[in-house]
C-alpha cells in the first residue's frame, strides 16, 4: 500500500474527529492533528483505535506517541502493515 | 439581601411531546405518551409498556445541539435528552449558544439516576473480552454521573457552580430548588436546572422484579398509568428530561427577559427512614414537614395553593400522599385544592419526573389551565373520602392558577417540594 493510498484512507479515519473538513481535504505530511485539524487531544486515541480496526494492526503505546502529524501517522501505519506481511 | 428568582426559559423532552408547544398541546388535551414495548414482551417483563420520548437521536447533530465531532461517539441516551431540554430552555430564554468567554454568572444543577446501562454494556463486554484498550476516549465522560452537566456546561460555556444531583424520584425537584437557592443567596445570577432520565432495559427489569409496575394494561398501554384509581396497580416507567433557566429577577429585568413565573421557595428533606419511612416508603411526618417548610420559606399559607402537582405514581402510596397533603395544608373535601398527576399521561420519569412536572406546572400558571388526570375512571374511595372528586379533574379546566405546590418523593425516603407562583411585580 503506497503512502498516497494510506493518506487518502486516513482522511476517512480522521473525518469524524474534526470539524475542519476543508483543511482535511488538503492534508499533507506536515498537517498537525491537534494544531491544524483542531482535534481534541483525547480523541487521538480514538483515531488510533479506528486505524487499528481498519488495517487490522496493533499500534503499541510507543508508536502511538509518534502519531502527531499526518506524515508520522502514515509512517506508523506503513511500518505496522509491513510487519504483518 | 435575598433575591427573587424567576423562570425565563423552559425546555422539555417528554414521552407525550418534545418541545414546549407539543408538550403544552398534549397536557391540555390529555394525550398519553405510554406505548407498548415489544422488546419488553420478548424479555418476559410483567409490565410491557413505557413512556419513551419519540426523540430523534440525529437531531442532536442537525439541530446544532452539539458538534458533529461530539455527536460521533455519544451513546448516553440520558445525556442526549438532558442536552436537548437544557439547550431548548436556554434558547427559549433568549440567549444565544455561542460564547468565547465562560459565562461566570451562570451555573447548572442537573440531575440524573444512572448512566445509560445499555451503552455501558458494550464497555463491560470489551473489558471482559480483554479488549479494554479498544474502549476509546469517550466512555468515561458518559459513564460519570456528571456526564449530563458536563455536556450542558461545556456546550454553553457555563462558568459558575456546576453540580450533578441525584436523589431518586426527588432529583428534578431538588435540582430546581438548589439552583433557586444559589441565586436567592447571591452566588449566581442565572442557573440552568433540571434533570434527565433514560429508563434502560436493565433498570426497567429491576423495577419489574420489585412488582411495583403496572402489569394489567399491556394490551391498552394508554390506560396503564392510573394514579388515584381503584385499579392503580403500579407505575409505568417513563423517560425524558425537563429544564428551566432560573434568573435573579433584577438580572432578568435588566436584559428585558420574558418571565414565565417565580419560584417562591421550597424545601427538601428526608424522613430518615424512620416512623414508617423505609428505603422505598415515605415517612409521612417527613413529607408533612417538607411541605410545611416549603410554604413557610415561600411566605404562603396552605389556603393560597391553587393547584397541587402531586407525586402520585399510581401505587398504593397515592392514598397516603393525598392524606398527607390534606393534613399539611389543613384542607379537606370541597376545600382541597385542585390536584393532578402528569404521570397519568407520561408515566413516572423517575429522576426526570420533578423537572418535567415543574415545566407542566409553569405552563398551567402561564396559560391559565389545570391539566386533566387521565385514566381516572374508577376513583379510589379511600381518596375521595378525603377530598372531593371534582378537585381531581378528568377534563382540562380553564382557570387562573396563581400558586402551585409541586412535590416529589423518592427512594431513600427523600422529599422535595417547590412553591411556584405567577410572576407579579
Amino acid at each position: 500500500m503506497t503512502r498516497q493510498e494510506i493518506l487518502s484512507e486516513l482522511k476517512t479515519v480522521i473525518s469524524p474527529y474534526t470539524t475542519n473538513k476543508e483543511m482535511l481535504a488538503g492534508i499533507d505530511d506536515q498537517t498537525d492533528l491537534i494544531k491544524d485539524l483542531k482535534i481534541n487531544s483525547a480523541n487521538l486515541v480514538d483515531i488510533i483505535i479506528d486505524a487499528e480496526a481498519k488495517y487490522d494492526i496493533e499500534i503499541d503505546y510507543d508508536s502511538a506517541d509518534k502519531m502527531v502529524n499526518v506524515g508520522t501517522c502514515i509512517d506508523v501505519i506503513s511500518e505496522k502493515l509491513s510487519e504483518k506481511i | 439581601m435575598s433575591k427573587r428568582v424567576v423562570v425565563t426559559g423552559m425546555g422539555i423532552v417528554s414521552p407525550n411531546g418534545i418541545g414546549i408547544p407539543a408538550f403544552l398541546h398534549a397536557i391540555q388535551n390529555g394525550i398519553s405518551g405510554i406505548k407498548f414495548m415489544p422488546r419488553y414482551h420478548d424479555l418476559n417483563f410483567s409490565c410491557q409498556v413505557a413512556g419513551m420520548p419519540a426523540f430523534e437521536w440525529e437531531s442532536l447533530k442537525y439541530k446544532n445541539y452539539i458538534s458533529e465531532v461530539t455527536f460521533h461517539g455519544l451513546k448516553g441516551t440520558n445525556i442526549g435528552y438532558g442536552l436537548a431540554a437544557a439547550l431548548d430552555a436556554w434558547a427559549d430564554s433568549g440567549i444565544g449558544y455561542e460564547t468565547e468567554e465562560p459565562r461566570w454568572e451562570t451555573g447548572c444543577v442537573f440531575g440524573n439516576s444512572i448512566a445509560d446501562t445499555e451503552a455501558m454494556k458494550n464497555v463491560i463486554a470489551k473489558v471482559d473480552n480483554k479488549e479494554a484498550r479498544k474502549l476509546g476516549s469517550r466512555v468515561v465522560e458518559q459513564a460519570m454521573n456528571s456526564g449530563v452537566t458536563s455536556y450542558i456546561s461545556g456546550r454553553l460555556g457555563l462558568g459558575n457552580k456546576i453540580i450533578t444531583n441525584s436523589s431518586a424520584c426527588a432529583t428534578g425537584t431538588q435540582a430546581i430548588l438548589m439552583g433557586y437557592e444559589y441565586i436567592k443567596d447571591g452566588y449566581a445570577k442565572r442557573m440552568i436546572v433540571g434533570s434527565a432520565e433514560h429508563v434502560d432495559t436493565y433498570v426497567y427489569g429491576a423495577f419489574d422484579s420489585m412488582r411495583v409496575l403496572s402489569r394489567k394494561f399491556n394490551d391498552t398501554p394508554e390506560r396503564a398509568s392510573r394514579p388515584m384509581s381503584l385499579t392503580a396497580g403500579g407505575f409505568v416507567p417513563g423517560s425524558g428530561a425537563g429544564a428551566l433557566v432560573l434568573e435573579d429577577l433584577d438580572f432578568a429585568l435588566e436584559r428585558g427577559a420574558n418571565i414565565y413565573a417565580e419560584v417562591l421557595g421550597g424545601s427538601s428533606n428526608s424522613g430518615g427512614q424512620r416512623q414508617g419511612g423505609t428505603m422505598t416508603a415515605a415517612n409521612s411526618t417527613g413529607v408533612t414537614r417538607c411541605i410545611n417548610e416549603a410554604m413557610a420559606n415561600s411566605g404562603i399559607s396552605g389556603e393560597q395553593i391553587d393547584l397541587i402537582s402531586g407525586h402520585l405514581t399510581a401505587t398504593n402510596a397515592d392514598r397516603q400522599e393525598i392524606q398527607t397533603w390534606s393534613q399539611a395544608l389543613n384542607r379537606t373535601g370541597d376545600n382541597f385544592p385542585l390536584t393532578n398527576s402528569l404521570k397519568s399521561m407520561i408515566g413516572h420519569c423517575l429522576s426526570a419526573a420533578g423537572s418535567i412536572e415543574t415545566v407542566a406546572s409553569i405552563l398551567q400558571i402561564v396559560h391559565g389551565f389545570v391539566h386533566p388526570n387521565i385514566n381516572f375512571e374508577d376513583p379510589n374511595p379511600e381518596i375521595t373520602n378525603l377530598v372531593s372528586l371534582d378537585k381531581l379533574p378528568v377534563k382540562m379546566i380553564k382557570k387562573e392558577v396563581n400558586i402551585v405546590a409541586k412535590a416529589n418523593f423518592g427512594f431513600g425516603d427523600v422529599n422535595a417540594c417547590l412553591i411556584l407562583s405567577k410572576y407579579k411585580k
